[in-house]
């Protein structure tokens, strides 16, 4: 399995590189979660969200209001507050799947939309609770025989929960479960026939979905120390869509790969270019009309177009 | 709340209603016929108000302003159509998510043509004053608004019943296969109402922007707006965007007024509740 | 997926890796000796690209007014986009402290971001000055939290303690408020409510509609109609809107503006419905002395437009570091030492005598400003400026009151003051 070979260098190499270099990959790695949950939807299901970082909010808030006003989450607790987060990531998009599951298509991505926005308009108002648009400081990262405030420390508990979410959703979507999702994504009406309960299928997606995305905003909310509604805004679920898209849809590790292009662009590209911005849309434009599959569909299109070039020569 | 309250109320909702149908009506069309969600529809509205400043900026007139801005806008958006959204074919979510790419573009691109500073666009003096009737001042403006958004409104339902192109449009929007066995040129309708999509949205930018100014970041925050009107309204109806834009502008008016606090969900929550009773709009197929 | 198929795209993908690694180890430079490095932390890039630009341009003006030179030391600036997204504005943050070695980083505009790059500075023990970011607590409540931060523009209701004040002394008895929905907004009322009423003045209504609101139809037509004046602060879009939008609704009352309702950031794409209305901060590119005028010349001459509070505080800022660098003859004194000597600065600048108090935040002249049509500075076009009607010398971001007793009271909120004769 390449895939292991690389996720092995990666969890060597890394605590040797540049400091700075580790907060971006630790960065990446949080947000290829939240992507490979948006995977779980777009790419196996086929249901194309726009508000998966209402999940990564709730459990961002949740671990820093735990932190800040109830002490709560900063020794061995913090193990809680992972559950916790995944249970309320979990809760909000089974109370939001109630109204997301009535639509499908584009009425789909319109709900998934203004829902994602009520949660920012929450973040924003509630101030006694979120702090409005001052946010919340995180007090430290939490220790318990480990530190995390140590930049090495915190990056492997990021990996380790990397490796363990790709591991679950692997099994996930390689189980019955996850090939029937598949199935609902290609032909839904024929599943239906076939006595598939779709509407429940697609409902429990949406639902693990919304747990990894919580869990997301746990690591998020302690990897910059601050929650506040600019972590919620409609830009970091089109982000985290655009990770899908260019890593490659239906291959869960695409999305890390499309979250580690995404935060190389934004966060590292931008500080040598001011052009940055064209190379990330204009990436994504060409993504889109030639490589469907995203990064890791390119050995397909090669075999394609070889596969082409073969022919054609054959036909002479 | 006397009654002053009410009618004012309901005037500026009915006005801001105008603008919204001039923005939700392009994207309803384009919907109803390629059945494709463009995200780049804040952009054109947005790149509509950037390009008439320009005019405005070189010739002084605001006249002027709008019909190039139109145009402006609609060959962008045949462009994208032709060049990008067509080799795709039939995929709505690959069509969506290249949209979204196109809006990202646009939004660097007007920063760095325009700049980012908050622009105006200063209508002629005559439509600046206020009249008073009864004591209510109604910004000359805000009836401007419903002016245009009502005379395009009936030529363009005139141009769907009446014309022999509108029914082609028609017929393309119930049932496209259909329509091209009957020999109807569904891709020449297609690019025409895409054209015709973006011409609005840009109309809706020069009319809007002396209202709402403009600005880097209007692109997304009328996008969700314009998507609420169509989805409440129904996608692919006229007479549905129409009452979307007048449902949406009238909620979020009184809304905000009588409920503050709730002010962020004004928009979001009819949207939610309506999707969940009617998946497809008030007027929309599916 | 074939075997072959993937690896060679994980054999593209690790070479790609590797690359990146390879430019990372050795991006690490030296320090040089006599380079003073600045880091500035702003959004280049998103809706508040143009505040970014405005307040690098500042920055950069003083510095080639300087030619790069501050007293022997060369200045190495490095401008980073945080895309007012507090989360990047971290990264960035840190990136300039581990990679650059940057002795001290400026910037950040929002109050999230202030907020995110203050625990930064405590953490990596380096210095973060702030021209912009005005979050009242930075410097108040929490400022024990953040001995590295230092604050060489404002705190959000330090401009509106004198304002509130000279309300009363207008004879204004009761005041309407319209204010944006957000700290800053809470905490620019709070200062002008607290002063205003303390001196028998009465709120009776706040209005407060979300930030980024363009359509302010659902709340002009409740504003009370036995109001003697309307108080409100309004940011970016909103500030160009709500005055518009308020001519045209028939209103007749006197205006009273928050510190960034006509600051020259909107002013010129605005229209003469703005003309008598007041506010309050510590500077106005219409301030008549010589710097000033000198200032808003060359500005404009630059870059085409007058400058801002936006620009002027980021100028000021670097006047101030190269103060600082020229007392310790061209050396950087360490994080601890540097801090210790900016708060005790005390400094003539463009917008007049500025100072540092002990908990980091300026003491400076406060200017009651009302808008104008004239032509100011020689330039033949009338125009509109923000004319200083009023001086208030020596203001600290406590106003009038006690430290003591003020830092005992809550920081400024929607519900503090509390809105006693709202009913």
């Amino acid at each position: 399995m390449a895939v292991a070979g690389l996720l092995i260098a990666l969890g060597l190499i890394t605590p040797y590189t540049n400091s700075f270099l580790i907060l971006l990959i630790t960065r990446a790695l949080v947000l290829a979660i939240l992507a490979m949950s948006l995977d779980l939807l777009l790419g196996f299901t086929g249901l194309a969200s726009l508000g998966q970082a209402a999940y990564l909010g709730v459990g961002a808030y949740l671990t820093a209001i735990l932190a800040t006003k109830y002490q709560f989450g900063l020794g061995w607790s913090f193990w809680l507050v992972i559950v916790f987060a995944i249970l309320i990531g979990a809760a909000t998009a089974a109370v939001f799947g109630l109204f997301a599951m009535r639509a499908s298509g584009v009425y789909f991505l319109m709900i998934t939309l203004a829902l994602g926005q009520c949660v920012w308009g929450l973040a924003y108002r509630w101030n006694s609770l979120t702090g409005g648009d001052n946010g919340i400081n995180l007090p430290r990262r939490p220790a318990f025989g480990i530190q995390l405030a140590d930049d090495v420390t915190y990056f492997y508990v990021v990996f380790g929960f990397f490796v363990l979410s790709l591991l679950l959703l692997y099994i996930l979507v390689e189980s019955p479960f996850g090939r029937s999702l598949v199935g609902i994504r290609e032909r839904e009406v024929r599943m239906r026939i076939l006595g598939y309960n779709t509407w429940l299928h697609k409902y429990v997606a949406f639902v693990i979905a919304g747990g990894f995305g919580g869990l997301a905003g746990v690591l998020w909310a302690h990897a910059n120390g601050q929650v506040s509604p600019e972590d919620v805004v409609l830009t970091t679920s089109v982000d985290a869509l655009l990770m899908v898209v260019l890593g490659g849809p239906g291959t869960l590790v695409g999305g890390a790969i499309g979250a580690g292009i995404v935060v190389f662009m934004r966060e590292y590209l931008s500080t040598l270019v001011p052009w940055w911005q064209y190379a990330l849309g204009g990436l994504y434009v060409l993504t889109i009309l030639y490589l469907p599959g995203g990064v890791l569909g390119i050995p397909e299109r090669f075999r394609q177009s070889g596969a082409l070039f073969i022919n054609r020569r054959i036909k002479r | 709340m006397d009654t002053r309250f009410w009618l004012i109320q309901a005037f500026n909702g009915v006005s801001y209603g105008a603008l919204l149908f001039l923005v939700g009506s392009g994207l309803s069309l384009i919907f109803g016929v390629m059945r494709i969600v463009n995200l780049a529809h804040g952009s054109y509205f947005l790149l509509g108000s950037y390009v008439a400043l320009s005019v405005i900026w070189t010739t002084g007139s605001w006249l002027l302003a709008i019909p190039i801005a139109g145009v402006a806008v609609a060959l962008l958006g045949l462009v994208m159509e032709r060049i990008f959204l067509r080799p795709l074919g039939f995929d709505p979510l690959r069509q969506v998510l290249l949209t979204v790419g196109f809006a990202l573009l646009f939004q660097q691109a007007a920063l760095d043509i325009w700049g980012g500073d908050s622009l105006d666009i200063i209508p002629p003096a005559a439509l600046r004053q206020s009249v008073v009737i009864g004591g209510l001042y109604l910004p000359l403006y805000r009836v401007f608004m419903i002016g245009i958004a009502a005379t395009i409104g009936l030529i363009l339902w005139l141009g769907i019943e009446k014309t022999r192109m509108g029914a082609a449009v028609r017929a393309t929007v119930d049932d496209a296969e259909m329509a091209r066995g009957v020999g109807i040129d569904t891709s020449r309708i297609s690019m025409f109402i895409f054209a015709l999509g973006a011409l609005l949205a840009g109309l809706g930018g020069v009319i809007g922007g002396a209202f709402l100014g403009v600005y880097p970041g209007l692109d997304f925050q009328i996008l969700p707006v314009a998507f609420a009107v169509v989805i409440i309204g129904g996608m692919g109806s006229l007479g549905g965007a129409a009452i979307g834009a007048l449902i949406v502008g009238l909620a979020d008016n009184f809304g905000k007024a009588l409920f503050p606090e709730v002010s962020y969900f004004t928009l979001y929550a009819p949207m939610v509740l309506l999707l969940a009773v009617k998946p497809t709009g008030l007027f929309g197929r599916e | 997926m074939t075997r072959t198929g993937k690896l060679r795209v994980q054999d593209g993908l690790i070479a790609f890796v590797g690359a990146l690694f390879g430019t990372y180890l050795t991006a690490a430079q030296p320090a040089a000796a006599e380079e003073l490095r600045i880091g500035f932390i702003a959004p280049m890039t998103g809706p508040f690209a143009q505040v970014g630009k405005d307040m690098v341009n500042g920055f950069e003006m003083y510095m080639n007014d300087v030619k790069g030179d501050f007293a022997g030391a060369t200045v190495k600036f490095i401008v980073e986009d945080d895309q007012a997204k507090p989360p990047t504005g971290v990264l960035k943050a840190e990136k300039l402290i581990r990679q650059d070695q940057v002795h001290m980083f400026v910037g950040g505009v929002l109050a999230s971001t202030g907020y995110a790059l203050a625990p930064v500075s405590a953490r990596e023990k380096v210095v973060y000055i702030s021209p912009i970011a005005a979050a009242d607590d930075l410097t108040q409540r929490d400022g024990a939290k953040y001995p590295y931060f230092v604050r060489t523009g404002w705190s959000s209701s330090q401009p509106n303690h004198p304002f509130g004040e000279w309300a009363c002394g207008e004879g204004y008895k009761k005041i309407a408020v319209v204010a944006a929905d957000y700290a800053f907004g809470y905490e620019q009322v709070g200062g002008f409510q607290k002063t205003f009423e303390d001196c028998g003045g009465k709120i009776i209504q706040k209005i407060w509609p979300p930030l980024g609101t363009i359509d302010f139809g659902p709340f002009l037509p409740t504003v009370k109609q036995d109001a003697d004046a309307i108080f409100t602060l309004m940011v970016g879009p909103m500030s160009l809107q709500f005055p518009k939008q308020l001519a045209a609704s028939g209103n007749t009352k006197p205006v009273l503006g928050g510190g960034t309702s006509y600051d020259e950031f909107v002013l010129p794409s605005m229209g003469d419905e703005v003309i008598g209305h007041v506010s309050a901060l510590q500077y106005s590119a219409a301030l008549e002395n010589p710097k000033n005028e000198a200032f808003v010349k060359k500005y404009r001459a630059k870059f085409g437009k007058v400058p801002s509070y936006y620009s002027e505080t980021n100028y000021t800022t670097a006047q101030m570091i190269h103060e600082i660098i020229k007392n310790n003859k061209g050396n950087f004194p360490g994080q601890e030492e540097f801090v210790k000597q900016l708060a005790a600065l005390k400094l003539d600048t463009i917008r007049g005598p500025v100072s540092i108090d002990e908990m980091r935040n300026p003491v400076q002249n406060i200017y009651l400003k009302k808008v104008e049509k004239k032509k100011m500075f020689g330039y033949d076009k009338e125009e509109l400026w923000n004319t200083v009607i009023k001086t208030y010398p020596n203001v600290t971001q406590f106003g009038q009151f006690n430290k003591e007793e003020f830092l005992k009271t809550p920081v400024y909120s929607r519900d503090f003051p509390p809105c006693k004769f709202c009913n």
